[in-house]
């Protein structure tokens, strides 16, 4: 929410390209709406119920520059059968499916969602964090907020302290790695619960990293709840994710001086070909996958 | 030869740190003089039989007082998440349930929990009561192996021999009704793998008489014992709020005052439905959990019988042919398999059924893409497990949120500060299963 280059001006290309799918677009972002009335917008914010599909979610200040955040969770899917290349003339070979990305809920979230979006939005506006969500997915009774990486800990401290959200416990941080051709791959995935109000969200950061030697960088979450510091060791031992501010980041599951990490997608399982009657049986990383 | 200078496996060694000693046992005498302090650094496990299998303490000790503590994990990673990206979201059932093996009943039921929520389907009802009372036999008998390893671990030698006298029963009775003592792999996505035996009903009455019977004697053995309570009580300390912060949950929790039990406050599979009480304790020390694991073994026996009381005959799969296997499993000479009538049936019936049947096992089932986050209170805490699926046959993630594993962070803030022989019971009152912790 810091620079603006006018209303429906730059969303879309204001963060990098996000492999090409771009279904929501600038007009529906909140955050090209803002520009100068940014304040009366605030006031405003989370309070339109007509606005649903043309603002991010009535998450006010909230949303980010360049609208919802659609990262691809999964790879394309082609033929069937997991065969290539052996002339199949069925058909099944031109199937196309494309990559699986989450659809932004809309306004009304239903049950106890609208509140805890729009606490969470009034509480980071009292706090002064501005454009910390990306995007707000609801699927299967759970809520899930995407999170600016570089906002984790403002939005982690917002989840536990302020007294309308009391997020005490977090249950788990872990990361997926959605495949080596996927855009943006690397997601790190919080599970925080209320013990008061008995709900649980999920915070989930999409890490800018295109699979290159650098590893990703995110701030880590372990002065605001001391239970994230063998997570986030563990997911740095096993998807080389560094989380800045950790007292100790060192590798947990695998010993000290182990090369590579092995929950990555470009990591092989290992495992030896086995001969059964005859017949030898591959490794089952090695194995026909029918998906 | 066998002086500390000359050891062949281990001599001393000059570090910038300072000189590495090894002792082998009644050569102390010889490090301890007047230019050393009495500040030690010592390894204790990972094969020390007071540590619950391969976990590795690194305590600091100023003469007996412990003043820093960290634990070393990670000798029993197997993997089990990363394989799991590698085989059917079936096939993930048998990986998951060799995570924490001393409950492996919970581990299925988080996994086939998350995947019928992807699935978007419900277990039949018969499916959800065996599952509620298998997972309460197995509950008993995790919390047994806790009491029998702890009282080991503490000198009540009895206490194990009884422990795992009455967790053998358990394990008979797991093996009865679902084939394995261990590692049953008896939950599948949308219900179990097969129906309980005929005759389930005598062997759970039997089950529960033998148990009314004998968790007297623990009161009688431990509750009261003198030795017992000085060993554990204000042993271990972890009040609420720092069982909060490092993410403790389970006994050690509902030890500290709070009665945080996700049976009740997230009710899954009809648990809202069964009468039964969450006990707490407030003293947040090791006598605290211990209390709380004994009171937990007498309401599980009481979930038990209702669940028993209330079983109605029907279906354990759900009817999506889609999902459920067509195996008729049936126990033979060489193990458990398909019965003869069975594959006579899908062999002659239609070449459609063969291959359906074919394309089921070896291929899978596609699940919705989406992710979902279920858990379960297993006998250590809230038992979580992360599901991601991308629409294919297999999972792109899994991720087990393992009670143990968090738990076990609390073991710096229960020990610094006390002695050597308290470390041993804060570890045993926190009951990690190191299958979990590494997994």
């Amino acid at each position: 929410m810091t620079e603006r280059t006018g209303p429906g001006g730059t969303a879309g290309t204001s963060k990098d390209d996000k492999g090409g799918a771009e279904p929501t677009g600038g007009e529906q972002s909140s955050a090209d709406r803002s520009g100068t009335d940014e304040e009366a917008h605030v006031a405003n914010g989370g309070t339109e119920p007509e606005a649903g599909t043309t603002e991010l979610a009535g998450l006010g200040d909230q949303a980010v520059e360049g609208g919802t955040r659609s990262a691809p969770a999964g790879r394309a899917r082609q033929g069937m059968f997991g065969v290539r290349g052996s002339g199949d003339t069925s058909g099944f070979s031109g199937l196309r499916l494309p990559a699986h990305v989450p659809a932004p809920a809309e306004r009304p979230f239903g049950g106890w969602f609208d509140d805890v979006a729009d606490d969470l939005v009034a509480a980071l506006d009292e706090r002064g964090t501005r454009g910390a969500i990306q995007q707000v997915t609801i699927d299967r009774g759970e809520i899930t907020f995407y999170i600016a990486a570089e906002k984790i800990l403002e939005v982690c401290r917002t989840m536990r302290d302020d007294p309308s959200l009391r997020y005490e416990l977090c249950s788990a941080v872990s990361a997926v790695d959605y495949g080596v051709d996927v855009p943006e791959r690397m997601h790190v995935v919080y599970h925080l619960l209320s013990m008061t109000y008995r709900r649980r969200v999920r915070l989930e950061v999409v890490l800018d990293w295109d699979g290159g030697a650098e590893n990703p960088h995110l701030p880590s979450v372990v002065e605001v709840y001391p239970t994230a510091d063998w997570h986030e060791r563990e997911t740095w031992d096993m998807f080389g994710i560094v989380f800045d501010g950790h007292p100790a980041l060192t590798r947990i599951l695998m010993p000290d001086d182990w090369d590579g990490h092995p929950q990555r997608k470009d990591y092989p399982l290992g495992g030896i070909p086995v001969e059964y009657k005859g017949a030898e049986i591959p490794p089952p990383d090695e194995r026909r996958a029918y998906s | 030869m066998t002086t500390p200078e000359t050891d062949a496996y281990a001599p001393e060694r000059e570090t910038t740190e300072g000189t590495i000693y090894t002792v082998t046992g009644g050569d102390w005498d010889s490090i301890v003089d007047s230019e050393h302090d009495d500040r030690i650094v010592i390894n204790m496990g990972p094969q020390h039989p007071s540590t619950h299998g391969v976990l590795r303490l690194v305590l600091e000790l100023e003469g007996e007082t412990v003043t820093q503590a960290r634990s070393v994990i990670g000798y029993l990673h197997t993997g089990i998440e990363k394989n799991c990206e590698y085989r059917t979201w079936t096939q993930g059932v048998t990986f998951v349930t060799r995570a924490d093996y001393l409950a492996p009943l919970f581990n299925e039921a988080a996994y086939v929990m998350g995947v019928e929520k992807l699935l978007g389907i419900e277990a039949p009802q018969r499916a959800q009561t065996i599952r509620v009372m298998l997972m309460e036999i197995n509950r008993i008998g995790s919390h047994l192996v806790c009491l029998a390893t702890g009282g080991m671990e503490l000198g009540a030698l009895t206490g194990m021999t009884a422990g795992f006298r009455e967790r053998e029963e358990v394990l008979h009775l797991l093996e009865y009704l679902t084939g394995l003592r261990m590692n049953h792999a008896f939950f599948r996505p949308g219900g179990l793998a097969q129906d309980l035996p005929d005759d389930w009903r005598e062997k759970i009455d039997e089950f529960i008489k033998v148990f009314h019977e004998r968790l007297g004697d623990y009161d009688k053995l431990l509750t009261g014992q003198p030795i017992w309570k000085q060993r554990l009580e204000g042993v271990g300390y972890l009040p609420i709020d720092g069982c909060l912060a490092l993410g403790a949950t389970g006994p050690i929790l509902r030890s500290a005052g709070l009665a945080w039990d996700q049976r009740k406050v997230e009710p899954y599979w009809g648990y809202d439905t069964y009468d039964f009480e969450v006990p707490t304790e407030t003293g947040a020390d090791c006598y605290s959990r211990y209390l709380v694991r004994v009171a937990e073994i007498h309401e599980s026996l009481k979930i038990i019988e209702q669940a028993a009381d209330r079983l109605e005959p029907g279906p354990v799969m759900v009817e999506d042919r889609k999902v459920a296997w067509p195996a008729q499993l049936s126990i033979g000479s060489d193990g458990m398999g398909n019965t003869l009538e069975h594959v006579r049936k899908i062999m002659g019936q239609s070449m459609e059924s063969l291959i359906h049947h074919f394309k089921l096992v070896t291929e899978g089932f596609h699940v919705p893409a989406g992710q979902v986050y279920s858990c379960v209170e297993s006998p250590r805490g809230e038992l979580g497990v992360h599901l991601v699926s991308d629409g294919g046959t297999r999972p792109v993630r899994v991720h087990l949120r393992e009670p143990s594993f968090v738990n076990l962070q609390t073991m710096p803030a229960m020990s610094e500060g006390g002695m050597v022989a308290d470390v041993i019971a804060a570890v045993a009152s926190i009951d990690p299963v190191m299958g979990g912790v590494d997994r």
